[in-house]
């Protein structure tokens, strides 16, 4: 127990998978406009990721280890988070169409998000169980959500702000990605 | 200058395209592994060798491909190549595998391999294709050393991990060059590409802005936009 909440917190904060891991910043750069879209972004890749590590998991552990092909992980994970994003896509669309309409437009585009692959493969260097690798899959996208709602809060507060004209946009967005990485350096203590 | 000669295809990749600064292509390589100048050697050549591959497979297999699956299909052509060469460089690269880690793998998703199998490779002939490929990854190599070389330069006074500038020694009370660390770490990264995106902003304002405009990180402006093709792709 004691060792699943040391992983849920260095992966959600202490090493916080957009501000110091680098991953994802695509959708975080693209889709923190508003509060909203970060937010229904932030459940689509809540949903997907945890679903994947689950899934890479099981196959990694159960089908690649015993037949020993684990040279193929890279190509066997991508195809499995495109198959498993649109299959999540048709079972929402038919099942649940209220969340299919708060997060349909965003699954699309998680499929080319590094962060679904990289978490896929950290489980793996890690050496993490099936559970172990599905909760750190978990944390690391409350982590992305974190992130990427603070963005979108910060970005609704400097639209009003005058900003010189050769910083506006993405420049602007990346300056304060850094402010946010130091910011979230203070939480390297907790573990 | 002809289009589509391999000189041609080389000078677009590295000047006039460059996926770095023009394009804004591939941030995420750009930005983890930038803390020295070597290491973005490292990671551009690899890019650049999977690239050039990547692309003459595509090209050759353009008209095999049926149109609704292509995207699986170069996803699968680019993982084989970089499971190819993580496993060249494990054998023979012991250190760069190491210092690259995990943004091996992370090729496969790289926006700029993706986007130029979709923007040029499926539509050009072979050797036009691979030469599109060698530029693209020259020009991708070129940028991503030169961020390096910034931060490795501010954050630590070296380059190439030689001690250009000399640093203070407090201890022994020589007077020098004190690193600002912050640019080797994860921030830095952040400031670094701000600046150079500004700066780009800078030069641009005013002239009429043709393709991309990286002001804009909604449309094109990231990789958001090679997501978008990707959905239009897989919907056919």
């Amino acid at each position: 127990m004691k060792e699943l909440a040391l992983i849920i917190v260095g992966s959600a904060l202490v090493n916080n998978v957009v501000l110091s891991q680098f991953l994802g910043l695509c959708p975080f750069l693209g889709v923190s406009k508003s509060i909203e879209t970060a937010a229904g972004m932030g459940g689509a890749v809540i949903f997907v990721i945890t679903l994947s590590s689950l899934v890479t998991g099981l196959i990694y552990n159960y089908v690649l280890v015993p037949l020993d092909l684990t040279y193929l992980q890279t190509i066997v994970f991508i195809l499995i988070i495109a198959a498993l994003v649109q299959f999540v896509e048709m079972f929402l669309k038919k099942a649940m169409p209220s969340l299919y309409k708060a997060l349909g437009v965003y699954l699309p585009l998680i499929t080319t998000n590094c962060a679904v692959l990289g978490v896929a493969i950290i489980n793996v260097q890690k050496e993490y169980s099936v559970l172990q690798g599905t909760v750190n899959g978990f944390a690391t996208a409350a982590g992305f959500t974190i992130a990427i709602v603070l963005m979108a809060g910060i970005r609704e507060k400097i639209a009003y702000n005058d900003i010189p004209k050769a910083f506006q946009g993405f420049p602007i967005v990346l300056l304060t990605a850094g402010l946010m990485a130091i910011a979230f350096f203070g939480f390297s203590g907790l573990i | 200058m002809k289009a589509n000669t391999p000189s041609e295809r080389l000078f677009n990749g590295i000047i006039k395209e460059n996926p770095t600064f023009v394009l804004m292509l591939g941030m995420c390589p750009t930005l983890a592994i930038t803390t020295s100048a070597s290491n973005g050697i490292g990671m551009g050549l690899t890019t650049m060798v999977i690239l050039a591959a990547s692309n003459l497979m595509i090209s050759l297999l353009r008209n095999f491909i049926p149109d609704k699956v292509r995207m699986p299909a170069y996803i699968v052509v680019v993982a084989s190549f970089v499971t190819v060469v993580q496993l060249l460089l494990q054998g023979f690269i012991p250190s760069l595998y190491d210092a690259l880690g995990i943004y091996i793998p992370l090729i496969v998703v790289n926006c700029i391999i993706l986007g130029r199998a979709e923007a040029y490779a499926s539509k050009n002939k072979p050797i036009a294709s691979l030469f599109d490929g060698i530029g693209m990854g020259l020009g991708f190599t070129l940028s991503i050393t030169c961020i390096g070389a910034v931060r490795e330069l501010i954050g630590a006074g070296q380059l190439f991990g030689h001690q250009i500038i000399p640093v203070a020694d407090a201890a022994a009370g020589t007077a020098g060059y004190e690193p600002v660390t912050i640019f080797i770490l994860a921030p830095g990264a952040f400031f670094v590409l701000a600046f150079l995106s500004a700066f780009q902003n800078k030069f641009r304002l005013g002239a009429a802005k043709k393709g991309i405009d990286p002001s804009n990180p909604d449309c094109g402006g990231s990789c958001a936009s090679c997501g978008n093709t990707m959905c239009k792709g897989k919907r056919g």
